[in-house]
């Protein structure tokens, strides 16, 4: 492997971190039963939150502290509204949406373009040196180690563990969970907030790692190619993160072709990942899927379809009321 | 029994919108800027003069006719966020039409405003295939229409359609003046747009109180699958609803080009698609009081421009101020909501 191709998978690697934050942190909301809409809104919010707190107190941890903080306060506000009050989750969250994104201009308006703190690079001793796996995964920074410990753990969680089985129970089957003794609207508010948490992580390593520094939406439009990875990945945090590479490697696929063919118009570039998105939903909700699987032996169609398909958690975006 | 229901109602909602501009308060304190005196501005900038008068009904005019295609879609149980890239590909296909014909004024303009609600239909619709035949959510469907016609324009504007002197961000050179909407006396607003603004609102509103068509659209959207057990088709509703509200929102974006503009710019809608489903949020489906909080809504953006000139402070203050009003008069309806079931339940 030659370095220039080694140097762009590492770069895939590091671009795609934030949306892995996101897409795992909505993942395990909309697990628990409850959509964050709000993504685009609160990434931004709390990307403009990180950099202004770091650039005011020169701490890149505080920063990613505060990020946090505003992103589980902003999923608080929906779980309050969709939990408590039993709101229409999705009219909260597009309210929201839009609030947060003005909010960060107007908060953030005398942040833009100022130089500030980045995450320095810290390549893992030994690990470094391995081949391919070295300078692609382990030459990077404390924000994209996370990223694969989020990956790793939250499958374990959700999978491997009893409250990862209870998590699973509040968004399939509520009533049974409750019957089971599971308190299925305070595991609900938990999940949102946690979720909503690393949303915020996702916009701090925006600001602060990724996309350095902050300027007017900054950010838009990746939390909502964030939520629909989500949908993508089918509610499956190993599943959700290889969208989120997958869409990080076809960004870096455009920019090489802009590069390479200088007259394909930039717009088309602007408009690729959103079309791209479309036809990933298509893909893994539409019965295109199914018109193509059909075309497959029967034993092999329904181990694919099993691996592509995606369906929502069954109690998602419902009111849980005890009886 | 009704009257001091609605009085409630009335007071809930008042009580919400004050909340929501003392919250705006501490921020404008947050930031060290004299509320006392935004606000002024805000106001001024909005309603000092006739010309600023004329200016907010000229936003008036796209935001309602926006909210009137959204009650019908909303009654449809759709949640049609692609109204922002309805409105664009409108402007973009009235800008077509422009560059197409050359025709006396009192046929140019009916064919250039059917041509915006033709692009802005069919743009809709695109969503809505998304919908009923991909299964993919309008809400995901939409918003990456949204950004697609956002970038086509910018492609049109500076490929295609750029001015013979050269492309920049101020858009395709301008029309014609035999295709520009008349407008009244020297002011930005035009009788025309607001005509055509009042009508889509009193046809959506007759459409969904008084006839079977709006009546069944209200089943599908209260639950689709029993409509279809009794012999709706759900599809067909639904891509119906997805065409009006297309329409009415491309008629929004045509009126943006040949009544405001007078050409194709790259912010074409400027986020009206955005703040019309806000208005019908805050409105609460109902009809009747979409004109006054759109006019409400006009106005905050038509004002907040000066707290940049004046103050120094960023324009997205007024978006703050809608946002923190809408999400507060959502939650004092649900709370108001939980404690009557909470009465009923003991």
């Amino acid at each position: 492997m030659n370095n220039e191709l080694l140097r762009t998978l590492a770069t895939v690697v590091a671009v795609s971190a934030p949306l892995v934050y996101a897409g795992i942190g909505e993942t395990l909301t909309e697990k628990a039963g409850v959509i964050n809409l709000s993504l685009d809104g609160s990434i931004l919010l709390s990307a403009m939150g990180a950099f202004a707190t770091a650039y005011l107190t020169g701490s890149l941890f505080w920063g990613f502290v505060v990020a946090a903080l505003i992103g589980a306060a902003v999923a608080a506000l929906i779980a309050f509204a969709s939990i408590s009050l039993r709101q229409d989750q999705v009219a909260v969250g597009f309210v929201l949406t839009l609030l947060c994104a003005d909010l960060s201009s107007f908060l953030g308006n005398p942040f833009v373009h100022k130089p500030g703190p980045a995450i320095p690079n810290m390549p893992i001793p030994i690990l470094k040196d391995l081949p391919i796996v070295g300078p692609i995964l382990f030459s990077q920074d404390l924000v994209v180690y996370g990223s694969f410990l989020l990956i790793l753990l939250s499958w374990l969680w959700t999978f491997k563990t009893q409250p990862g089985l209870r998590l699973q129970g509040i968004g399939e089957r509520p009533e049974a969970a409750f019957a089971r003794g599971t308190n299925v609207n305070r595991l609900r508010f938990f999940y949102t907030v946690l979720g909503g948490a690393l949303v915020g992580i996702a916009g701090a390593a925006y600001s602060l790692d990724i996309k350095l520094g902050w300027s007017h939406n900054h950010t838009a439009g990746n939390g909502w190619i964030a939520l629909a990875i989500v949908i993508f990945g089918g509610w499956h945090p190993l599943r959700v993160a290889f969208g989120a590479y997958l869409f990080g490697g076809l960004k870096a696929l455009g920019s090489v072709m802009q590069r390479v063919a200088p007259g394909v118009p930039t717009q088309i570039f602007q408009a690729a990942p959103f079309a791209l998105m479309i036809v990933a939903l298509l893909l893994v909700s539409g019965n295109v899927l199914d018109r193509l699987l059909a075309y497959l032996p029967r034993r092999t169609r329904q181990r694919v379809t099993s691996l592509v398909r995606s369906s929502p958690p069954a109690a998602l975006g419902k009111p849980f009321v005890e009886e | 029994m009704k009257l001091p229901r609605q009085l409630a109602d009335i007071g809930l909602t008042l009580g919400s919108v004050l909340l929501a501009i003392l919250v705006t308060t501490l921020i404008l304190i947050a930031v060290g800027a004299p509320p006392g005196e935004a606000y002024r501005n805000l106001l001024a900038g909005a309603l000092e003069s006739p010309v600023k008068l004329a200016d907010v009904m000229t936003a008036w005019v796209p935001l309602s006719l926006a909210s009137a295609g959204l009650l019908i879609t909303f009654a449809a149980g759709l949640w049609n966020i692609g109204i922002e890239g309805q409105i664009v590909m409108g402007a973009v296909a009235a800008t077509w039409a422009v560059r197409l014909f050359d025709l006396p004024s009192l046929l140019y303009i009916p064919v250039v405003l059917l041509a915006g609600m033709a692009g802005g239909l069919a743009w809709a619709v695109l969503a809505g295939v998304l919908k009923t035949h991909g299964n993919v959510h309008e809400i995901f469907g939409g918003l990456g229409l949204n950004f697609i016609a956002a970038a086509f324009t910018n492609y049109l504007i500076f490929g295609p359609w750029r001015p013979a002197s050269r492309a920049t961000m101020s858009g395709t050179a301008p029309f014609p003046s035999t295709v520009w909407l008349p407008n009244l006396g020297g002011l930005r607003v035009s009788p025309l747009a607001l005509l055509a603004a009042l009508i889509g609102m009193i046809a959506v509103y007759v459409a969904l109180r008084g006839t079977s068509w709006g009546l069944k659209l209200k089943a599908v959207g209260k639950n689709s699958r029993a409509s279809q057990l009794i012999g709706i088709d759900t599809t067909r509703q639904m891509l119906t609803s997805f065409a009006i509200c297309g329409a009415l929102a491309g008629l929004g974006g045509a009126i943006q080009t040949i009544g405001v503009y007078h050409r194709l710019i790259p912010q074409i809608s400027g986020g009206y698609g955005y703040l019309a489903i806000l208005v019908v949020l805050l409105a609460g489906m109902r009809t009747v009081w979409v004109p006054p909080i759109a006019f409400f809504f006009a106005a905050v953006g038509v004002g907040s421009p000066r707290l940049e000139l004046r103050m120094q402070l960023d324009s997205s203050l007024g978006g703050v101020l809608q946002g923190t009003i809408v999400l507060f008069v959502l939650l004092a309806y649900g709370l108001r909501v939980r404690l009557a079931e909470r009465k009923s339940e003991r």
